[in-house]
């Protein structure tokens, strides 16, 4: 059992609360849900569209194929109708113009019956919940939490009972056993990480799609007792993160590739200073404005390269919503050890995706400060740039009687004042540099999916982890022997397992989301590996499964 | 013991306000008795944010013009320890001009001392914002086309509650005005009028003596048209001293958890206690 609703507008009609109540329901039936969004830049009109997948079993991405379309307005309809299944069901109102497989319902006419046409989506939502033979208290439950006013969640109650009087349950669908899953995207995803890492400083300024996380982090504040700040811009943000680090707080910050952009003076200044810090980069299609509202991985050897000057960094592409929970918490662990700036690049896929997921284990996130001790230093001892032979400084925070502790900019020494002298420079350039080989050692290996002893061996990254797993799962069934790397860890490079299987291999394909294959130049670079092909989409779009495999198989006939 | 120990080497020219400022910085600590443990100097890049460089204490010196959002991510991170931004006009209110006008905005407490001699001295003498409009420089070799930035008139209109003007030249009433702003609760302005012997020909510490006024040490510095006449007066007299001064609520204190018990910074960290929040996604 695996179906695909797709529900589509104008902004402005109720397309997102319509798909949150509709995943939630799915989700408390316990069926696997996966959510995808397809919305422009703009407060109302346009062409948006949500697409709800679930199934009894477990499902990693979009797929081209609709079973059940719900249009709100011609257009999308005609633009999506060609994706219905031969049995699939399309539904509009009455004042939709008459389609060839389109089911007309009175929608509006209901709605109006009932005094307000704005419950028009709850009779559209009680006519799918009775074809797929759904729970109607797990409705009811949900408009309850929606509309907190009573005479209003009334009206939808009786909106939804006038939409399943409509019809029979023509598919009715049985979820797997009962299970206890949370359905979460990716930001929300990483703010959780982030909080479970004891994160107590998130500042940012809005940019699609990484808004989302400041949203949550601002919802927990006083709660979680999380300083969040909306600031002036992306400049004073990681400075602010910079300071708030020092003081001793763990601090990120976040946005999408041009508010990062803004950032690169600071994250050099992380580099030279040694604090610590975590900044996320929410892909969208670039250069400058771009797509805002769609996905890309289009900053990798941006990302790469962040920050003028050399020092060490990590980047981590975040793969899936748990990916991103468990990673943005190592993240803090790593940035504290190292002193270094951690980059998380995730995209507006992951960030946005509304996946089921088993609940993340907070038992399994340790923080790990790497704090010195205070106590160990006699007064006017305590030296922040010691040379040391890991490159890494016993740091201390300002509060240590008798010691003080300075970070400067500048090329400094040991004690942190500026010395301009070439010994002292290569003394710390190489302090510095040297941490890169302790860094080497934390990386992980990318994970694997598929058969073992490879024919084909695909390799791609970060958020297209999901997609590339269905689509692996799909070309083994059908009798090819395939083996998918996903590579989270991306700098420093992981090259082991990408030896070991491109040696097997007859043929090595990289699967992207950018129009220059940067991946793969890196993989060049670093292993000195090519890839026989490239398939690459850079239209905005996520690869979807099926898109993956019917792509590869044209490059492979 | 001396504490914020000078050094006895610094960068700065002889004849340079600098000096005066960093003696001026020290007793003014050293009389408020702030234990140095607490307290933390951030600077930008030119050659007034060299002062971290030369005094004993805690201090972060960032990038040109951001001194003020480290300031305020240090201050937010620990709310017991004074923190002072510190650096040049150049840094301030140009490079870091839209820091300078969140910073007033937000209120938060921190001392922000600006070292204003309408020029940039590091990079060789360029226009600042507070240049006067027509004098002549290296690369405004037709003189300065742009009108001079008022930044204490803009800290008014903004909403800042401690505007001051202090010069490098008066030891005594500086010390005054740096301590007044060390000790008042919210985001203390103070612009410091300062000589820059090799790149600045025309406002010298002549100039300035000889036009710089204290205000009567009892006028009523909750008079905001008072201040603000004041903060725009800049001719044969310029009146210097704590124009104004009025508490309000802070950014900081508005958080609410943010104070009270131990600051931020030495709060137990525990994954643990972030499990509840899943229950919003069940
Ligand atoms: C991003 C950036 N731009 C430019 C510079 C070069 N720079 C360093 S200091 C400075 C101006 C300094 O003027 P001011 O802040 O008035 O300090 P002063 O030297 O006069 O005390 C400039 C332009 C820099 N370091 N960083
Ligand atoms: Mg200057």
């Amino acid at each position: 059992m695996d179906y695909s609703i797709f529900i589509g507008g104008a902004a402005g009609q109720g397309l997102d609360t319509l798909s949150h109540i509709l995943s939630k329901i799915l989700q408390r039936s316990g069926f696997y849900v996966y959510t995808t969004s397809d919305y422009l830049s703009r407060v109302r009109g346009g062409q948006n569209f949500f697409q709800i997948r679930f199934a009894d079993h477990l499902i990693h991405s979009a797929t081209s194929r609709l079973d059940c379309i719900y249009a709100l307005n011609h257009e999308v309809l005609l633009q999506h109708i060609d994706r219905l299944q031969e049995n699939g069901l399309a539904l509009a109102d009455e004042e939709v113009p008459a389609l060839d497989r389109l089911t007309r319902l009175p929608l509006r006419a209901i709605a109006e019956e009932l005094g307000n046409v704005r419950v028009f989506n709850s009779v559209g939502l009680g006519y799918i919940l009775k074809v797929f033979g759904l729970d109607f208290d797990r409705a009811q439950e949900m408009l309850q939490q929606i509309f907190v006013d009573e005479t209003m969640f009334e009206l939808n109650v009786q909106a939804l009972h006038k939409g399943a009087a409509l019809t029979e349950s023509s598919v009715p669908v049985v979820p797997g056993k009962q299970r206890k899953h949370i359905l979460i995207n990716g930001n929300n995803a990483t703010a959780l990480g982030a909080i479970a890492a004891g994160c107590r400083y998130y500042c940012g300024y809005p940019m699609t799609p990484s808004s989302s996380i400041l949203v949550f982090m601002d919802a927990v504040s006083q709660e979680m007792e999380i300083v969040v700040d909306q600031v002036e811009d992306e400049v004073a943000a990681l400075n602010m993160a910079l300071g708030a680090s020092y003081a001793g707080v763990r601090a990120m910050t976040g946005s999408s590739g041009g508010g990062f952009a803004l950032m690169q003076e600071a994250m050099s200044l992380a580099g030279i200073i040694e604090t610590p810090v975590v900044v996320i980069n929410v892909q969208r299609p670039g250069p400058a404005t771009g797509l805002p509202t769609y996905t890309e991985q289009g900053d990798l050897r941006f990302v790469l390269h962040a920050g003028h000057g050399e020092f060490p960094k990590m980047v981590i592409a975040l793969r899936d919503g748990e990916d991103a929970f468990y990673q943005t918490a190592r993240a803090f662990n790593i940035a504290d050890k190292y002193q270094i700036p951690v980059i998380l690049l995730s995209d507006q896929y992951l960030a946005d995706t509304e996946v089921t997921l088993p609940p993340f284990d907070f038992s399994k996130i340790s923080i790990e400060r790497h704090l010195a001790d205070a106590q160990a230093y006699g007064p006017g001892t305590y030296y922040r740039y010691q040379v040391t032979e890991s490159g890494v400084s016993p740091r201390l925070i300002p509060g240590a009687r008798g010691n003080s502790v300075i970070v400067d900019s500048d090329e400094h020494d040991e004690k942190g004042r500026i010395d301009e002298s070439a010994d002292n420079r290569r003394t710390q350039v190489d302090k510095r540099m040297r941490k890169a080989q302790g860094l080497a050692q934390e990386v992980q290996p990318p994970w694997e999916f598929g058969a073992d002893a490879p024919e084909l061996l695909l390799v791609c990254w970060g958020s297209l982890a999901g997609p590339m797993r269905e689509a692996c799962d799909q070309l083994n069934a059908q009798g090819l022997v395939v083996r998918a790397l996903v590579y989270g860890d991306i700098w420093p490079f992981h090259t082991e397992r990408l030896h070991a299987l491109h040696a097997q291999a007859k043929k090595l394909v990289v699967v992207e989301q950018n129009a220059t294959g940067q991946f793969e130049g890196l993989m060049r670079q670093e292993a000195l590996i090519r890839a026989d092909e490239k398939l690459l989409k850079y239209d905005g779009r996520q690869w979807k499964s099926d898109e993956i495999v019917a792509a590869l198989k044209e490059v492979l006939s | 013991m001396t504490v914020y120990q000078l050094t006895e080497e610094t960068a700065w020219c002889p004849g340079c306000g600098n000096p005066m400022i960093r003696r001026a910085v020290q007793q003014a600590l050293n009389e408020l008795g702030l234990p140095p443990e607490q307290v933390v100097m951030v600077a930008g890049i030119g050659q007034a944010a060299k002062m971290p460089q030369y005094i004993e204490m805690n201090s972060f010196t960032g990038l040109h013009g951001r001194s003020l959002p480290a300031a305020i991510g240090i201050k937010l991170a620990n709310t017991e320890l004074t923190v002072i931004a510190q650096s040049g006009d150049g840094d301030n209110y140009g490079e870091g001009g839209n820091h300078f006008i969140s910073a007033i905005r937000r209120n938060i407490d921190i001392a922000h001392f600006v070292h204003d001699n309408q020029v940039y001295g590091l990079t060789k003498g360029q226009a600042s914002p507070t240049t006067a409009q027509g004098q002549i420089t290296s690369v405004q070799s037709g003189g300065v086309k742009a009108m001079p930035f008022h930044p204490l008139a803009m800290a008014l209109v903004t909403g800042a509650g401690f505007v001051a003007r202090g010069f490098s030249g008066d030891h005594e009433q500086l010390v005054t005005i740096m301590k007044a702003a060390l000790q008042f609760k919210g985001y203390a302005l103070v612009d410091i009028l300062q000589p820059c012997v090799v790149w600045n020909k025309i406002n010298t510490f002549q100039w300035y003596k000889k036009r710089v006024q204290p205000l009567d040490d009892n006028h009523d510095t909750s008079n905001w048209d008072f201040a603000f006449a004041a903060a725009r007066q800049w001719g044969e007299v310029i009146p210097t001293g704590i124009l104004y001064q009025v508490e309000k609520p802070t950014y900081d204190e508005q958080y609410g958890f943010i104070t009270g018990s131990a600051p931020l910074a030495a709060r137990e960290l525990a994954p643990q206690q972030a499990e509840p929040l899943l229950q919003r996604f069940y």
